[in-house]
């Protein structure tokens, strides 16, 4: 598109300005649509709090990227804000694991991370796709630096224990021969005039020539081996430089052996909308946007308290909580506002003074299993054996994902892969396992994708969500019939307090949802404490 | 939220025809007779999961192919209430199951284990009559607990088929 830089930005707002006045609403959603608008995060740059009533206070229950968001954006705009957080430590979800670290997760399990220093492990979330706007806008203002996360590496792998007698298969060769096959038949359907009903005769020839170059088909419509095709699937042996460069071009598999696999499952994933490139990271790990936001509100949050009653009157909030780690009697934090981001499979064991509709929201919503592994390596073979820099390995193994470090590509030195990434029914037995057998297990069958696996491994930590002490799981399991009969009670403001996290959010389990939700919730919030504060003044 | 029966491969066509059916009115004739004329003759109906197709949040399940009652426990349950069925305390809790006088009424841990309990997800369309009945017996008699009434997979499809079925809260 033509429209670019901030000269044509201008003319774009004006432009859509007129068209809203004279044609509606409706039309405008159109152009808006047309000109590369709407269809993206809701996030609109950075919220307006202007007006806050002098004195105000605000509790924000738990630390992560919702509750800090909150913090961060409140204390902005004057209110008197408290953080109260469970761990030692901000970022709830948004973890990652270094050298030195311990974690105890539930029943007592206990793990000490090994990596060395530099390498690293992200327990949660550990990608930010690129309409992740405020995400990405929270890094910016806060100078968090980002790279490139390529989810979508063409040398990586599909695997399946049952195809190509357990060998894994290039992406690039399954995705050029299945595209180039498909283009085959389709190609020769419509040149012997059998989708005549179908494609009108102005299409039909512009069709054939797009297939062709769709699909690299020859004149007579096939897709076969040819300096064309390798160029697309690569060859067997690279061109090369001097005597002896010729290169060997590669053959392509036959749709049968495409179409058998059942490897075109995996084709889709990385272009979904959520995981197509460009996707981005933080440099040294997913938790420094949320330490970039704590250092921010740091003399503001209390660790180690654990919230067990939410109350509220007329005036205010009152939170009951214990210390963590060693109990005792509860003390009381009082505000006149609440925003809390604590997990649902947390707070609805919490006794808390909110109306019916929030409160049965809250029992309603399930949370997801889900399990990763980190596995460090004596040298990054995937690199150098193998010629993988980043990306996703997909498997029908119940490691279910390989991915490989997007930070040092190239370098001599140990590596840290995520060698397991595990949901639905795998996720729970693996949840059952002890920590150090699941680390187990992912070295054992990484191996039939990795050869190099038993002799390069050197340790490994594991995190099953449904047993880490500040969330009993990984993320709310929405279903469509849920958030018809909850969504919207969860969201709505009770009195003085209101919800906010990736369960408020239609943005499962991403940081995205949280800060949008975060942001929408504080809003609201704020034009209340203004109301209230106006009728009663 | 009422109890999904277990009819495997089938509830996910329809879904697929009600999508077709959505979609007719926002394509032209022709189109639209030829995608409802693709669908209804594709030899291959699995349900999107099947073919790679989730939505965002919405990882397809599976199902458990463990058998008996100890098997299914230490492939499940102790994930979340421990393997000596003391349950765990974080954040929040998850209950003990050991000397749990909840367990009385078998209706209540079958329920359960089909619907989830708040943060619990349910488990109705990842594991069958049979293996919901062999866990919740093993756990009924195990664990400091001794209830010697069993519950029967014909009990389970009672449970899951009951309107009457009560809600999520406890």
């Amino acid at each position: 598109m033509a429209l670019n830089g901030s000269e044509t930005a201008i003319s774009r707002r004006a432009l859509l300005q007129r068209i809203g006045q004279s044609a509606g609403a409706a039309m405008l959603y159109q152009s808006m649509s047309a000109l590369g608008f709407a269809g993206e995060s809701t996030y609109t740059g950075p919220i307006d709090l202007s007006g806050a009533p002098r004195g105000a206070s605000v509790l924000v229950l738990g630390a992560g990227m919702a509750g800090l968001v909150a913090a961060y954006e409140l204390q902005r705009a004057g209110y008197k804000v408290t953080v109260l957080e469970y761990n030692q430590r901000a970022g709830g979800r948004s973890w990652t694991l270094r050298g030195g670290d311990e974690y105890t997760e539930l029943g007592g399990f206990r793990q000490r991370c090994e990596f060395e220093t530099g390498l690293y492990f992200n327990p949660g979330p550990w990608r930010i796709p690129f309409h992740h706007h405020a995400m990405l806008d929270y890094a910016r203002r806060l100078n968090v630096p980002l790279e490139p996360f390529p989810q979508l590496n063409v040398n990586a792998y599909l695997h399946s224990h049952a195809a190509f007698g357990g060998k894994p298969q290039r992406f690039r060769h399954m995705h050029a021969d299945f595209q180039g096959h498909v283009a085959e038949l389709l190609g020769k359907a419509v040149h012997r005039g059998q989708l005549d009903a179908e494609v009108s005769v102005e299409d039909k020839e512009k069709l054939l020539l797009a297939l062709r170059s769709y699909g690299i088909l020859d004149q007579d419509y096939r897709y076969l081996k040819s300096p064309l095709t390798s160029n697309r699937r690569g060859f067997d042996k690279d061109p090369g430089g001097g005597i002896d460069s010729r290169p060997t071009l590669s053959d392509p598999l036959t749709l049968s052996q495409i179409v058998q696999s059942g490897l075109w499952r995996m084709l889709g994933t990385s272009f979904r909308y959520e995981f197509s490139p460009s996707m981005l990271q933080p440099v040294g790990g997913m938790d420094r946007i949320a330490m970039a936001l704590y250092r921010e509100v740091a003399p503001l949050v209390q660790f180690g308290a654990k919230v067990v009653r939410i109350d509220q009157d007329e005036r205010g909030v009152s939170v009951a909580h214990v210390d963590a780690r060693r109990g005792g009697a509860p003390r009381t934090s009082r505000a006149d506002w609440c925003v809390c981001t604590i997990p649902l499979s947390v707070l609805g064991q919490v006794e808390l003074r909110v109306g019916d509709a929030m409160s049965a929201a809250i029992q309603a919503v399930p949370y997801e299993a889900s399990v990763k592994v980190g596995l460090q390596f004596k040298r990054r073979f995937w690199e150098t054996d193998e010629r993988i820099y980043g990306g996703v390995t997909f498997t029908d193994l119940p490691i279910q994902t390989i991915s490989y470090p997007a930070d040092r590509p190239n370098t001599t030195g140990k590596g840290v892969l995520l060698g397991a990434y595990i949901f639905g029914t795998r996720a729970y037995e693996y949840t059952a396992m002890a920590p150090d057998e699941r680390v187990r297990k992912a070295v054992e069958y990484g191996a039939q994708i990795h050869a190099q696996y038993p002799a390069e491994f050197e340790n490994g930590i594991s995190v099953a969500w449904h047993r880490v002490p500040f969330t009993h799981g990984c993320f709310g399991k929405w279903t469509d019939a849920l958030r018809d009969k909850h969504y919207d009670n969860l969201c709505a403001l009770d009195g003085r307090i209101v919800l906010a996290g990736e369960h408020a959010s239609r943005l499962p389990a991403w940081q995205e949802g949280a800060v949008l939700s975060s942001l929408d919730a504080v809003g609201r919030l704020h034009q209340r404490a203004i109301a209230t504060h106006a009728g009663a003044t | 939220m009422p109890i999904q029966v277990r009819d495997r491969g089938h509830p996910s066509n329809r879904a697929g025809d009600a999508r077709v059916a959505r979609l007719l009115p926002r394509v032209s004739g022709r189109a639209a007779a030829l995608l409802l004329m693709l669908t209804l003759a594709a030899p291959a109906r699995a349900g999107d999961e099947a073919v790679g197709l989730v939505l965002p949040g919405q990882m397809p399940l599976g199902h458990f192919d463990q058998r008996g009652g100890e098997n299914l426990y230490r492939a499940i349950c102790q994930g979340c209430h421990m393997p000596d069925a003391r349950g765990a305390q974080g954040a929040g809790q998850y209950p003990a199951l050991a000397a749990n006088p909840k367990l009385a009424s078998s209706a209540y841990p079958a329920l359960t284990v089909l619907q989830g309990r708040r943060g619990m997800p349910p488990f109705a369309e990842s594991l069958s009559d049979e293996q919901i009945a062999e866990v919740v017996n093993y756990v009924r008699s195990h664990f400091g607990n001794s209830f010697a009434d069993n519950v029967t997979p014909g009990d389970v499809a009672r449970l899951r088929a009951s309107p009457s079925t009560p809600g999520k809260s406890p």
